[in-house]
């Protein structure tokens, strides 16, 4: 596999990791694996060869930083989506809970005064909150997530709106704003913020019990609970980590526009969360996806957008080509997984 | 073979039936004739090809070769209504019913009666009530299948498959999932199509059930016939050594002696479905817990392991008493159980085998905190080593025989050697072979201390592996035997409530 960046090397070390079959088990098992990962990969591997073609800014150092940049919300969003869905749920209220936590940021400080470090954690605490109540109503209310999170999603958005009566809040502290033009080896904070986050969560999912159990549950919630996971309180901490993540994507977002839009957060944003960690070989049924594979989505979608941009097609025509990419992925897991159901038909005799 | 009192008898012949899937055949070559009027008993091992040839025959698959006549004339279904339209039906083991829909509208799947474009309700209806009344079925067919009895549903199901009148029926272990008193039941149905003159197949691990419903006995092994005999002429042992290919050891061993001290005292228990439980094991005991199947056997042992709540009542654990909420609690206090359904309860079957052993002690195996596939690796290595398991274990474990993932599903319990090991129908849907291995483990399991138990369907099974048998009936303990007591009569005795006695005894 290739490797890009460094830091990236941790997270395909963690995929890298998975044992590979014994010479004597079947290569198919192997390709079902690898499949899950390789196809986007591929893919990606494909448009970035596509892009630099055609455009000769695209190879720059410059546009790939650019190009971490833009998705790095999206990626910080995304981690926390990746384990909601590989814990068989959805969560619709993340970018919601994006706009409505940094608006509360802002208007602490600007309206009401709060130190800005105060704001910050009050931010953080309630998107944390939202995650929780989502996880309330869906572990212990029965609520189906989707219901769930389509409700706090609307309450969200339209409480960000309410706070402000719509007007956005500018002007926070200089440092703040500083934070998002800081670069270490050329590359900003908020790149590292989401690769640090990646590998965490990567690490969490791999080797951690209580990660690890995530994959249980979404396999099969009634198994996971006779096994003595605390399928419940497992499910609580999931939506809460959701929430937070879209709390802290929330700063990012605030930081670069040194504003918050009350507006921020919007469904595309949702839209793209949920694309990349489709792309990246999740399955909505639970059970399925890795952190590596929601970061190839991510990167696949911010080249999609970004080189569209260079070749100055009209941005309108960006989800198109998106919309495309999903199905594209999920075709290119579709004979591997036919071919794993064509031998899983036989064994019962064989 | 003989001819029948009513005139012509058809008959349904199959010659060299072959099929394969990715390059693994699971037939080949098998000759079977179903004859009108007469029941045919199909036995083999898991994976010897039984299913396959009834699917085929019932036109759910295609063969890859082979030819299929019923009387004069070709018969190459490609679909099932295609086999239903020729008078070929088939019942399943698993219960293919959606729980949304009617009674009727479920019997009438995909061929509903219509009048002017729109579903005719009230003839189906009407249809329905008919086919079940004949049946003896007691079940309003506009009400939802949702919340109905799996005894209850097999019985649509059966209702189901002979609207029609098929001129020949497959059963496919029905019994797999039923009790004795709803297996007679299912013996009466296929009793009443035989002297309608339809041609039954039945397809069953439990050999005693062949050696009384079957007129004949096929055998299959890996894909082809290996025996076949009329069923008043062959013996049990004659039945197991085709299937395997060997004759059996482990049968009439008495078990080990146990220990005195007692590992498990249950006083009291109480719930919404039983009342009033006492039991105790001993170390290297094994309990047998029998009773019909609804009786509460399942709902015990499910609260002793903290899958569900009770109301009262107490449990010790080695003299001391224990908080059992919920399932973490019980293993802590070393009682784990091994569900009854593998598939829906017990394994992942996407994942792995050693994932699958892993995942309730991961806490426990975990180094600083963080599990490795080096300890993953292990445990799966080590399991596999106790407990003999030849699968592959990389591979998901959906993709394994069933008693393969038996066997998984137990060394998911015995990674950590438990106090207590509730088992519920451990030998439910394996074959021959891997039931024998499983005694043998649970046999070794006892004898190194751990106290034992057994849930079973299969009273031969409860009797043969016992110290002591709990006979449950309406939710109530009904007796306590000894080994020497318990006799099957004795057992069925108390395991059916006083009103249906007379009933359940033919």
């Amino acid at each position: 596999m290739s490797n890009p960046s460094g830091t990236k090397t941790t997270t395909t070390g963690a995929v890298e990791a998975i044992p590979k079959p014994k010479a004597a088990s079947t290569t198919t098992s192997l390709a079902h694996r690898l499949g899950r990962v390789s196809g986007p990969l591929i893919g990606l591997v494909a448009l970035i060869i596509v892009m630099s073609i055609l455009s000769p800014v695209f190879l720059t150092p410059n546009n790939l930083v650019n190009i971490l940049v833009q998705v790095s919300y999206i990626g910080i969003m995304a981690v926390g989506a990746t384990m909601v869905i590989i814990l068989g749920g959805i969560d619709l209220s993340v970018s919601s809970t994006l706009g409505l936590s940094f608006m509360v940021v802002a208007v602490l400080y600007a309206k009401l005064g709060w130190p800005f470090w105060l704001a910050i954690i009050a931010g953080l605490v309630l998107g944390t909150l939202i995650g929780l109540l989502n996880g309330v109503m869906i572990a212990y209310g029965k609520i189906q997530p989707f219901i769930a999170t389509l409700a706090t999603m609307f309450a969200s958005t339209g409480l960000a709106l309410y706070l402000t009566n719509g007007t956005p809040i500018l002007g926070f502290p200089t440092w703040f704003q500083a934070l998002s033009r800081t670069r270490i080896l050329g590359i900003s904070l908020q790149v590292y913020l989401m690769l640090i986050v990646f590998v965490a969560a990567a690490i969490w999912l791999r080797y951690r019990p209580v990660g690890r159990s995530l994959y249980a549950i979404g396999g099969n919630e009634e198994v996971a609970r006779l096994s003595g996971i605390g399928v419940r309180s497992i499910q609580l901490r999931v939506y809460a980590i959701a929430g937070f993540l879209a709390a802290v994507a929330g700063l990012v977002v605030g930081a670069r526009l040194d504003a918050a839009q009350p507006t921020a957060g919007n469904s595309t944003d949702l839209l793209n969360v949920i694309a990349a960690v489709v792309i990246g070989g999740a399955s909505l049924a639970g059970g399925v996806g890795t952190m590596w594979g929601t970061f190839v989505g991510l990167l696949i979608i911010g080249v999609v957008n970004n080189g569209l941009t260079l070749l100055n097609v009209n941005p309108n025509l960006q989800p198109v080509v998106i919309g495309a990419v999903i199905i594209l992925a999920v075709l290119g897991d579709g004979p591997l997984l036919s071919a794993f159901r064509r031998r899983r038909k036989p064994n019962p005799a064989a | 073979m003989e001819t029948h009192e009513n005139g012509v008898s058809y008959k349904l012949v199959a010659t060299g039936l072959r099929k394969q899937y990715g390059g693994v055949f699971v037939l080949k070559g098998v000759d079977f004739t179903i004859t009108q009027g007469r029941v045919t008993g199909l036995i083999g091992e898991n994976g010897a090809g039984k299913s396959t040839l009834s699917s085929i025959i019932a036109g759910i698959k295609r063969p890859d070769g082979g030819t299929m006549m019923i009387g004069d004339a070709p018969y190459e279904p490609a679909a099932p209504l295609a086999a239903l339209d020729r008078g070929v039906a088939i019942i399943h083991q698993e219960i293919k019913m959606i729980p949304a829909l009617s009674v009727a509208e479920n019997m009438f799947l995909g061929a509903m009666p219509t009048r002017r474009g729109t579903v005719d309700y009230r003839s189906m209806q009407e249809q329905a009530r008919e086919v079940l009344q004949r049946r003896g079925v007691q079940v309003d067919p506009r009400r939802l299948v949702a919340g109905l009895s799996t005894a209850t549903q097999q019985e649509i199901e059966i209702a189901r498959a002979i609207i029609r009148r098929p001129s020949f029926v497959i059963f496919d272990e029905p019994s797999a999932s039923l009790g004795s008193k709803e297996t007679e039941r299912v013996f009466e149905q296929i009793e009443l199509l035989r002297s309608q003159g339809s041609g039954v197949v039945y397809i069953s691990h439990r050999l005693e059930e062949i050696q009384r419903i079957a007129d004949d006995v096929v055998c299959l092994r890996d894909g082809r016939k290996v025996a076949e005999w009329p069923a008043a002429a062959v013996s049990r042992g004659q039945m197991i050594q085709a299937m395997v290919g060997r004759e059996l050891a482990q049968r009439k061993v008495e078990p080990a002696r146990h220990g005195e001290q007692i590992v498990l005292n249950v006083r009291g228990l109480c719930s919404s479905t039983f009342h009033d439980i006492n039991f105790d094991v001993r170390r290297g005991e094994i309990l047998g817990v029998s009773g019909l199947v609804g009786a509460g056997r399942t709902e015990i042992v499910r609260a002793l392991a903290g899958a569900d709540r009770f109301r009262s009542g107490t449990v010790d654990v080695e003299g001391r008493p224990v908080r059992v909420r919920t399932v973490r609690d019980a293993v802590t206090a070393g009682i784990v159980m091994v569900p009854e359904d593998r598939k829906t309860q017990g394994l992942n079957l996407n994942r792995r085998g050693g994932e699958n052993m892993t995942l309730p002690w991961e806490g426990t195996l975990s180094r600083s905190g963080f599990i490795t596939d080096a300890i993953v690796r292990k445990t799966q290595q080590r399991m596999a080593v106790e407990l003999q398991i030849r699968g592959n274990l990389d591979a998901p474990v959906g993709l394994l025989s069933g008693g393969n993932q038996q066997k998984i599903l137990l060394g998911k319990w015995l990674v950590r050697t438990p106090k207590v090991l509730i088992l519920d129908e451990p030998t439910r849907g394996v074959d021959v072979g891997a039931k024998d291995a499983i005694y043998g483990i649970i046999r070794s399991l006892a004898e190194s201390g751990v106290g034992v138990i057994l849930v079973s369907s299969e009273l031969e099974e409860v009797l043969l592996l016992s110290h002591r048998v709990l006979v449950i009936a309406g939710g109530r303990q009904t007796g306590l035997l000894d080994r020497a007591d318990a006799t099957p009569e004795r057992v069925m005795q108390l395991s059916v409530p006083a009103a249906q006695t007379s009933a359940a005894h033919q």
